[in-house]
């Protein structure tokens, strides 16, 4: 993961559908245009949905890194609307 | 009242109820979807010849009832005003249903609706030796309950991997159900023999890495009343309209050619043979 400089970090583990999209576009609100979010989330339901949603909201996914332990962790690149 | 033609009034839709001279007026509604136009009139209707109560049938229906005899061309027309139609029931091709699909659903795959409307204009009332459903669902959620259906319509999704636009994520391997996709030196390789085309590695991925197009797993000979039965698979997978109207075309034909009267399409399966069916199918599959 070094390969990013991450901006600000979210964790939507401690959440449910469909809390956890929430979660992770509110982190997102808070950021510039270009800013870096990495967001931990559970496998299952989340990992199907939350990173196809984020995308459709017009940001931009880099990467998906699987930690292992049940979450994963994603990258998402801020993209602000024109 | 003693000329009332019982059969006529049910074709329309009207069910007589258990109080005499009260009947539950069917509508016609498509893939469950009404406007707020038709909701007003079925509102004002429901006041005016009604008890001011609808009833939403199993099948996305609308059904108003405490309607009186003598008052059933002023409702139709009150109706039709409102852009309502009397619905259908007996022996004869019913309300079709839907889903939202995929002009609504983000797990849509298919536009359920459009579906809907076009086996309506097909085959909305058409005289039969029984009762026939036809149900529309988008995909593999089930939302819809397709093998309920005489034929039931499920959304899939043909698709196939862009290399140039995939990060490599995996997500696409993982939330595969049967396994069909190994991800093998960033080198994205789906098993279309294992593949159910569910759609879910083009739904999950987040960089939009996949050709898809819609297309449609069809079952055969659902029945959930008396009888329960599961619709079958009898063809494999329908990837264009043409193809899956010319399938629906004749399977409702076969119906219509072989059941006895008040016969469920799934009776006439079992008692006229699964093979035969299967090789009508699979030639109009062809084309």
């Amino acid at each position: 993961m070094a390969d990013f400089e991450i901006t600000d970090r979210v964790d939507i583990t401690d959440v449910v559908c469909p809390v956890t999209f929430v979660k992770a576009k509110v982190a997102l609100e808070e950021l510039d245009d270009g800013d870096i979010l990495e967001v931990r989330l559970n496998d299952g339901e989340p990992l199907q949905n939350v990173p196809r949603s984020i995308k459709e909201e017009g940001h931009k996914i880099l990467k998906l890194n699987d930690n292992e332990d049940g979450t994963y962790t994603l990258i998402v690149k801020k993209v602000e609307e024109d | 009242m003693a000329d009332v033609d019982y059969a006529t009034l049910k074709k329309g839709g009207f069910m007589r109820q258990k109080h005499k001279n009260n009947f539950s007026l069917r509508l016609a509604v498509v893939g469950g979807t009404l406007t707020s136009e038709n909701l007003k009139k079925i509102a004002e209707v429901a006041d005016k010849f009604g008890d001011g109560h609808v009833h939403l049938t199993s099948r996305q229906g609308v059904e108003i009832p405490f309607i009186k005899l003598e008052n059933i061309d002023e409702v139709k027309d009150a109706l039709a005003e409102g852009g309502c139609k009397p619905g259908v029931c007996g022996p004869r091709v019913r309300t079709v249903t839907a889903c939202q699909g995929s002009e609504i659903c983000p797990s849509g795959n298919i536009d359920t609706y459009n579906i809907a409307l076009k086996l309506n204009d097909r085959y909305f009332g058409r005289e039969l030796p029984h009762k026939f459903k036809f149900g529309v669902t988008g995909c593999q959620n089930n939302c819809l309950k397709a093998e309920e259906n005489d034929v039931g319509i499920k959304g899939a999704l043909e698709m196939k991997w862009k290399s140039e636009d995939c990060i490599n994520c995996g997500l696409c391997a993982k939330v595969c159900r049967l396994d069909a996709i190994k991800i093998e030196d960033g080198k994205v390789d789906v098993d279309y023999d294992k593949c159910n085309y569910c759609g879910r590695c083009v739904k999950s991925c987040p960089t939009d890495a996949w050709d898809s197009a819609p297309a449609y797993w069809v079952s055969f000979g659902g029945t959930f009343g008396n009888n329960i039965s599961m619709g079958q698979e009898l063809v494999p997978l329908i990837t264009d309209e043409e193809q899956l109207f010319r399938v629906t075309d004749a399977a409702i034909q076969f119906f219509d050619d072989n059941a006895k009267a008040g016969e469920r399409f799934k009776v006439t399966i079992d008692r006229v043979g699964l093979d035969k069916l299967k090789k009508v199918l699979n030639e109009a599959y062809e084309g």
